[in-house]
């Protein structure tokens, strides 16, 4: 069995394991909430670096990983521990109704799995965006020379994400992509210029 | 030679995986088989199925251990259509 096919093998699973318990609606649901957690996160602290005392590069860098790194964290502990608990209820509920024991079915193996890869999604999607939004940061302080400031390419960056999250969710909802992206953009504008407001003050 | 040609089944199983799905994995079981399912009864969480399996010669036992493996329950055999051959050898 070549690399490839083990791969095509292992995501058709990972696929079966989430149709079968009906939850790839909540790891997407999961990815945009928390995506969104990120880059609204991301944002916020660029912004208060932005508006108080110059900082250095390696400390603004320091400060948005260790966010992301906690924001990863939280993520996966999080969904993990509720969607355990979610998983295990909704079996002992089939076996009930089953009248039989499921621990060896692909029910059984979708309980023990599916909680993992919700919460890998729930954890790596805002840690994965979090790191996307400090690439000009990291590019600035390895000396490339950025054509705008690393802190305004980041938030551009962040609100070019935030505009994406929220066309993403309009596409699987069926409305328009643009109204929605418009959407989450106003509201990461609007906590910009909250952030402005009382970083000023 | 005695080799199973057909059986039909009672099964209990979850909503999920679909009757498609489910007919799709015990077909794959054996080169040759051809699977006939009935959804009979819809419960809140389950659905009783009559399935009827066709094939050469019919592997009961994977077939029992892939509608486990789909969360499926055997309750009953209600048909089976069995094949005497002479031995060749």
């Amino acid at each position: 069995m070549t690399r490839g096919s083990i791969l095509i093998n292992l995501l058709k699973q990972v696929s079966f394991l989430l149709r079968i318990t009906r939850t790839r609606g909540i790891a997407r649901r999961y990815f945009v909430v928390n995506g969104f957690d990120g880059a609204l996160t991301m944002l916020g602290l660029i912004l208060g670096f932005l508006v108080s005392t110059p900082t250095e590069l390696p400390v603004i860098i320091s400060a948005c990983l260790g966010a992301a790194i906690a924001l990863g964290m939280s993520g996966i502990s999080s969904a993990y521990i509720s969607e355990v608990a979610e998983r295990r209820r909704e079996l002992a509920q089939l076996e009930a109704a089953m009248v039989t024991n499921l621990q060896e079915s692909a029910h059984g193996e979708a309980a023990r799995w599916v909680p993992m890869l919700i919460a890998i999604v729930n954890g790596s999607s805002p840690l994965l965006i979090s790191l996307i939004i400090l690439v000009p940061l990291w590019l600035s302080n390895n000396g490339i020379v950025l054509p705008l400031s690393p802190l305004h390419a980041a938030i551009i960056i962040a609100l070019l994400l935030i505009f994406l999250l929220g066309a993403y969710l309009g596409r699987i909802s069926g409305i328009s992509w643009l109204l929605s992206g418009i959407k989450t953009l106003l509201v990461a504008l609007v906590t910009a210029m909250l952030i402005y407001l009382f970083a000023r003050a | 030679m005695i080799s199973v040609k057909r059986v039909v089944l009672d099964v209990l199983k979850p909503h999920h995986p679909n009757a498609l799905e489910f007919s799709h994995t015990i077909a794959e079981v054996g080169p040759d088989y051809r699977v006939h399912l009935t959804v009979l009864e819809v419960d809140e969480n389950t659905e009783t199925l009559q399935v009827v399996v066709e094939g050469d010669a019919i592997d009961f036992e994977a077939i029992q251990t892939a509608i486990s493996n789909l969360g499926g329950s055997l309750h009953s055999i209600d048909e089976v259509e069995v094949q005497s051959r002479p031995d060749n050898d």
